[in-house]
C-alpha cells in the first residue's frame, strides 16, 4: 500500500507545480458565441472587459508589466501609490475603476474587493482613462496583444467607443473573445 | 464422525487483495490527463482600417453593396445598392440574415460577376452580441468584403420611418 500512497503524492505534486489557480474576476462576462476556432495565447495578453452595464475593465498578464504600466499611469495622473499599494497592483487580475478610486481599491483586501461594485474605467470623450490605460501597457511590453471580452446583452454604443479608442491608439488588429460553437452544417 | 482438520489452528487471512482497483483507477487518472486540456477561450480576429489614413473611400461598384442596419430586439435592416433604398427586415434566426445573405451573395455574383461588398453599421440601441453575430455570418456565409462603418442620418431616418410604419 506504500507504493500507491507514493505515487498518489507524486501526482499531487506535479499537479500543484503545474496547474495555476483560475484568476478571480471581479465581474462575470457571458461571451457571445461564434464559429471561430482560433485560440487565444496565454501570455502577453491584454484583456479589455465590457460587462452587460457597460462598464469596462482592464487586466494584463504579467507582474512586471503591470508594474510598469501603474508607474507610467501614476506619473502621469499624479497620483502617488505606496509600494504595498504596488505590489497589490501587481497582483492583480483586472479591475474597473476611475484611477482616482484606485488607491482606495488596492487597500482593499481581495474580498473586499469583489463585494464593491466597481464602477468601470472611464471612456468618455472628454476623460479616456482606458486609451492611457491601453497606450502605456504597449510601451511596457511592445508584444502586448489585445483582446476584447464582451457580453452578450453589452450595449453596442460602449463596445464601439472601446474600438475607436483603440483605433485611435493606431492598434486596428485586435481579438473578440468568443464561446465556441459548430459551424452550421447545411446553408 | 467427521473430524475438521484445520492443520493445528492456521490462521486464515481476511485481508482483500485490492491490486486490481488500484491499477483500474492509476489507468483512469492516465487516460483523463492524457485526454482532456484545459479549455482555452476562442477568438475572433478583427482588422478595422486604419483612422489616421486620408478618407480614401475605395470606389466599388454600387450594384455590389448591400447595407446592414442592426438595430435594437436583435431587428436588422437591410437595403442594397446606394440610391433609393428599400428597406427590409430580418433577425438573426436560422430563417433570417443568413439566408438573405447568402440570396444576395448568389445575385450579385450573377448579375456583376463579382461577391458581394456588406457594409454593416449599428444603431446605437443594438447589443455587441449583435455586431459577434454578424461577423460570424459572415464567416459562414463566405462573404470576405465587408466594413464596419458608423451610421449615417439618412440610415436612422430610414430605420426610422419604417419603424413608424410599423406601429
Amino acid at each position: 500500500m506504500t507504493a500507491m500512497c507514493d505515487v498518489a503524492f507524486l501526482l499531487l505534486t506535479f499537479f500543484m507545480l503545474t496547474t495555476k489557480f483560475k484568476p478571480d474576476e471581479p465581474v462575470v462576462v457571458d461571451t457571445p458565441s461564434s464559429i471561430s476556432e482560433t485560440k487565444l495565447p496565454d501570455v502577453d495578453i491584454l484583456t479589455i472587459s465590457i460587462d452587460k452595464d457597460g462598464r469596462v475593465f482592464f487586466g494584463v498578464d504579467g507582474q512586471f508589466v503591470r508594474e510598469a504600466v501603474l508607474q507610467f499611469m501614476s506619473d502621469r495622473y499624479g497620483i502617488a501609490f505606496t509600494p504595498k499599494q504596488q505590489k497589490e497592483f501587481s497582483l492583480m487580475s483586472s479591475f474597473g475603476v476611475p484611477i482616482a478610486n484606485l488607491p482606495q481599491i488596492l487597500d482593499m483586501t481581495p474580498g473586499q474587493r469583489n463585494s464593491v461594485a466597481q464602477p468601470g474605467i472611464p471612456l468618455d470623450s472628454a476623460k479616456n482613462e482606458l486609451r492611457d490605460w491601453v497606450q502605456y501597457t504597449r510601451y511596457a511590453n511592445t508584444k502586448c496583444r489585445i483582446a476584447v471580452k464582451g457580453d452578450q446583452q453589452a450595449g453596442f454604443e460602449v463596445a464601439n467607443k472601446v474600438i475607436l479608442t483603440l483605433q485611435d491608439l493606431n492598434i486596428n488588429k485586435f481579438n473578440l473573445i468568443t464561446d465556441l460553437e459548430a459551424r452550421p452544417k447545411s446553408l | 464422525m467427521a473430524e475438521v482438520d484445520t492443520g493445528g489452528g492456521k490462521k486464515v487471512s481476511t485481508k482483500v487483495d485490492m491490486t486490481p482497483m488500484v491499477d483500474l483507477a492509476f489507468l483512469l487518472v492516465t487516460f483523463f490527463m492524457l485526454t482532456t486540456t484545459f479549455s482555452k477561450p476562442q477568438t475572433m480576429e478583427i482588422n478595422m482600417p486604419d483612422k489616421t489614413k486620408d478618407n480614401e473611400t475605395m470606389k466599388v461598384k454600387e450594384s455590389r453593396t448591400l447595407s446592414l442596419v442592426m438595430t435594437k430586439d436583435d431587428k436588422i435592416y437591410y437595403y442594397q445598392g446606394v440610391e433609393d433604398p428599400v428597406l427590409e427586415q430580418t433577425d438573426f434566426s436560422p430563417n433570417g440574415i443568413r439566408k438573405v445573405l447568402l440570396k444576395k451573395k448568389k445575385e450579385i455574383m450573377a448579375s456583376t460577376g463579382e461577391g458581394p461588398i456588406v457594409v454593416i453599421k449599428s444603431k446605437k440601441d443594438a447589443r455587441y452580441g449583435n455586431l459577434v453575430d454578424i461577423l460570424d455570418e459572415m464567416s459562414i456565409t463566405g462573404i470576405e468584403i465587408y466594413a464596419l462603418v458608423d451610421i449615417t442620418p439618412e440610415d436612422e431616418q430610414l430605420v426610422e420611418k419604417a419603424e413608424a410604419q410599423q406601429k
